[in-house]
């Protein structure tokens, strides 16, 4: 298996992202700067980890989506290659018009960073096949922009195909419909706020995280 | 040459930020504000030959999110 963690000025959960990568998969995995214009060959995951690509100038993720490397990735994620955005990752991939929506300014103002409630709504993607659907689980966020925006009738097509991945227990930063992830249409593309990568070991305080990894070595083997 | 661009939320898109402020001028002790709704404003200094359609594909690739925001182009 090989995997690319893509770097972005400001980036800071992408050696995280490739820890948990590399030892929950075994997977060969490189850091690759956004200015590249080629990924690796033969790529079976691409990640784009959490942090705040650009000083979330603009907005946040709306630079880092028009960077160099994003064209490859959109041109691997419609070959079908799994492509996982965590957190500021999510918001690069919908500004890049990979995932429907945006995240917006959290409803509450303040910046949310504590461990949340998750049910997992979508159990058949690559991703999300370790867990029962219906499953609680419990993974930390931390953001400023994670109040996830559609139009109601982006919603109740995102819900209809059964593309939400992830909802939150609780309303933690006023997501419409408490949407914390989503699929892009092929199932290959998923988008969310919490940070998986941050809950895959005991001394993490659990690893209710380790399965969206694990589901996507499944995938390949 | 300047263009002022005016980039605001769409009508229907919650504010939190413009609620925020809202809180704060009413604290400031003034009644009788209604709404507050946040924007960006981005002046952009460019030859001539920048044409208004060049500046609209500037906001709809970059500077707006079409999803979430409007935004109108005004040249002096």
């Amino acid at each position: 298996m090989r995997a690319a963690v893509i770097q972005f000025p400001g980036s800071n959960c992408d050696r995280d992202m490739a820890v948990a990568i590399r030892d929950i998969t075994g997977a060969e995995t490189t850091l690759v700067w956004h200015r590249a214009g080629e990924l690796p060959e033969g790529l079976d995951l691409i990640a784009i980890p959490g942090g705040f690509s650009y000083g979330d100038y603009l907005r946040s993720g709306a630079m880092a989506a028009r960077s160099p490397v994003m064209q490859s990735v959109i041109k691997a994620a419609e070959r079908g290659v799994p492509v996982l955005g965590v957190c500021n990752g999510f918001q690069i991939l919908t500004e890049a018009g990979l995932l429907p929506g945006a995240l917006m300014r959290n409803a509450g103002i303040r910046f949310v960073c504590r461990t949340v409630g998750l049910t997992v709504e979508n159990n058949r993607s690559a991703f999300t096949r370790g867990y029962s659907a219906g499953e609680q689980v419990r993974i930390p966020v931390a953001h400023h922009d994670g109040n996830y925006f559609a139009d109601s009738d982006t919603l109740d097509r995102l819900e209809g195909e059964s593309r939400v991945a992830f909802r939150y227990t609780e309303n933690v930063n006023g997501s419409a419909r408490n949407i914390a992830g989503v699929l892009n249409a092929g199932g290959n593309v998923l988008g969310m706020m919490p940070h998986p990568e941050r809950m895959t070991e005991a001394v993490h305080g659990g690893s209710d995280g380790r399965r969206v990894f694990e589901g996507l070595l499944r995938q390949i083997a | 040459m300047k263009t002022r661009i005016f980039v605001t939320l769409k009508n229907g898109v919650l504010d939190p930020q413009g609620k925020a402020i809202h809180h704060a001028i009413e604290g400031l002790g003034f009644a009788g504000v209604h709404d507050v709704r946040a924007g960006r404003l981005i002046e952009i200094e460019h030859e001539p030959g920048v044409s208004k359609a060049d500046l609209e594909v500037m906001c709809t690739k970059l500077l707006a999110n079409m999803v979430i925001e409007n935004f109108e182009i005004e040249q002096a």
